[in-house]
């Protein structure tokens, strides 16, 4: 853990405004994140973990305070260059899959190579990736043909495509049966290892978590431990 | 790639895309059938001016070439025509509608088949009584009709003596005499038509004519088939112009609608390209092209439908309706499909790109 911080996050703000009430969702959060971590982030329903994901993602701008990835500080970016930073440092898996299901797996890990401008063809390092995660014999196939494990597992191959800075993974396993989240989790610590991936996860799951180097807890908007 | 995804996008929902491509086609078979009744109906009556065999034509003064009203002249102006330099034949007809743009023409057979060359029967012969009528095929064809049969005309009783040939002058024809006197124009006629010595001297006749004549109507059949044209009836311009601005709304709305409900079905797939880093012109992108997409095979099957609607008139109403194909319309309709389609694309278009990636994802 002596690489340097690859995520710097200091009293970060969040406020949702709902009509005319607003709602704070992080509330001086603050975290430091290695490259090459693998980090689990726990806490109740409406702590913020969700939110903490989106802001880290770009998906949403902080209200207030400092969040660095990579060296770069999303607190003053425009929308354009959040979308650029989603191309090119974060990849996301959700707990839903969120694949493309006009698309097979194939096209599903293609179309985000597409977005990020690069080649179709994957390096041969992938490939190992997709042996890895046990999904090169499914890559012709459409999501809805595909177990909940496997469309979760093509979402990991879709995420890591591009080589970003950061995998941020939303409750992976959430939908799936204990065999499929133990392979899920297995495929996220190899990555970890393996390849050196920095990982941030959410996950109610104890044991989920304990696939991690290190877990914070989160609550009302701070992480607490 | 973002080709892949637009045709699997259409593919993965068949009905919608179905619906709308034939919407699409519905709007540019309106177009195109409408354009090509109008030429085809305006080509064949001068088709069928042409089949006279005149050099001349002449028209009662203040009449409108191409209306179907009885100005009238009197019968005894063809021997004034006869007496011209140059001109060795000259013959009349009345003509009356009967209703929608079907006329009855009356003729002095004779003479007309000197000037035109005959008629070509399929079935039967000329005139043997006043009540005669003769009919061309496809009036024959739309209304079940043989030499011999009975049929009811301007509220009488009519023998079809004879079936011919279209393409000379009009579709129905009875003796002249006949037609006048049931018309209250005796001895009077609607159009004369002059045949020459030498064609080659129809615009010095024309001329001199006009010196005489100042007041009629004299054309070359040149000049009188050139009239023939969507300029030179009034309103078909303006009425085509509406079904187009019509045939652009339907497109527009259809479009929309199925747009605005194919973005809310998408909504979350919005969110996931938007996870990825795409734009809002990359969603923009994806939305148009599938737009486009819609409106090209849209275009491709109203094409393709225009054929049914010319089959449909050839076999149902073929004396009433004529359609022509219009391929140099082709690329208007296209166009005109294509931005109305882009019209309606463009809301549910800017809703899509502007769509937050939060929300999106988090739609059920």
């Amino acid at each position: 853990m002596s690489e340097p911080s690859i995520i710097a996050i200091h009293d970060l703000y969040k406020t949702y405004r709902l009509g005319d009430v607003e709602v704070p969702a992080l509330r001086g959060v603050g975290l430091e994140v290695a490259r090459g971590e693998f980090l689990a982030v726990i806490g109740p329903s409406g702590s913020g973990k969700s939110t903490l994901f989106h802001v880290l993602g770009g998906l949403t701008p902080p209200t207030a305070g400092r969040i660095v990835i990579h060296g770069k500080d999303l607190a003053h970016m425009t929308e354009a260059e959040r979308t650029k930073l989603r191309r090119e440092e974060v990849g996301f898996v959700f707990q839903k899959y969120n694949l493309l299901p006009t698309l097979t797996a194939h096209d599903n890990i293609s179309i985000a190579r597409y977005i990020a401008g690069k080649p179709l063809e994957t390096d041969a390092q992938f490939a190992d990736v997709l042996d890895l995660l046990g999904i090169r014999h499914r890559l012709h196939h459409k999501p809805r043909a595909m177990s909940g494990g496997e469309q979760q597992r093509v979402a990991i191959a879709r995420a890591i495509v591009n080589h970003p800075s950061i995998l941020l993974a939303d409750e992976p396993t959430g939908n799936l049966d204990t065999k499929n989240s133990t392979t899920v989790l297995g495929v996220l610590q190899d990555l970890n290892q393996r390849l050196g991936q920095t990982i941030l996860m959410i996950t109610h799951n104890p044991e989920a978590a304990a696939y991690a180097h290190r877990i914070v807890q989160m609550r009302d908007g701070r992480v607490v431990s | 790639m973002i080709n892949k995804l637009v045709i699997e996008n259409l593919r993965h929902r068949p009905v919608r895309t179905l619906l709308s491509v034939l919407a699409i086609g519905v709007e540019v078979t309106m177009m195109l059938t409408l354009v090509g009744l109008s030429r085809g109906m305006l080509e064949d009556s001068a088709r069928r001016a042409r089949g006279v065999g005149a050099d001349i034509w002449v028209r009662p003064p203040g009449s409108s070439a191409i209306s179907f009203s009885s100005a009238p002249m009197p019968e005894g102006i063809l021997r004034f025509f006869e007496k011209q330099p140059h001109v060795v034949l000259a013959s009349g007809s009345v003509i009356h509608p009967i209703g929608g743009v079907s006329t009855v023409t009356g003729l002095e057979i004779d003479k007309f088949n000197q000037m035109s060359g005959g008629f070509n029967y399929r079935s039967g012969g000329p005139f043997e009584h006043p009540d005669d009528i003769i009919v061309d095929e496809r009036y024959a064809a739309q209304h079940k009709l043989r030499a011999g049969d009975k049929v009811r005309l301007m509220n009488r009783g009519w023998r079809v003596s004879g079936v011919v040939e279209p393409g000379k002058l009009a579709r129905l024809i009875v003796p002249l005499k006949t037609l006048q006197d049931l018309t209250g124009n005796t001895g009077k006629l609607t159009q004369v038509y002059l045949k020459l010595d030498d064609p080659k001297r129809t615009e010095d006749v024309i001329a001199a004519l006009k010196e005489k004549l100042p007041d009629y109507q004299i054309y070359s059949i040149e000049e009188f088939t050139s009239l023939f044209s969507v300029e030179n009836v009034p309103g078909l311009r303006a009425f085509i112009g509406v079904i187009v601005v019509l045939s652009v709304v339907v497109g527009f709305l259809v479009v929309f609608l199925s747009l605005y409900t194919a973005v809310l079905e998408r909504t979350r797939e919005i969110g996931i390209l938007k996870a990825l880093g795409a734009t809002p012109g990359f969603v923009l992108t994806v939305l148009m092209r599938e737009t486009a997409l819609l409106a090209l095979v849209g275009t491709a099957l109203g094409i393709l439908l225009t054929y049914g609607t010319r089959w449909l008139i050839m076999t149902l109403v073929p004396a009433s309706l004529t359609q022509m194909i219009v391929p140099d319309w082709w690329p208007i309709a296209g166009a005109i499909a294509l931005a109305g389609a882009l019209l309606g694309a463009s809301y549910p278009g800017w809703k899509a790109a502007r769509q937050d990636a939060i929300e999106a994802l988090s739609y059920e």
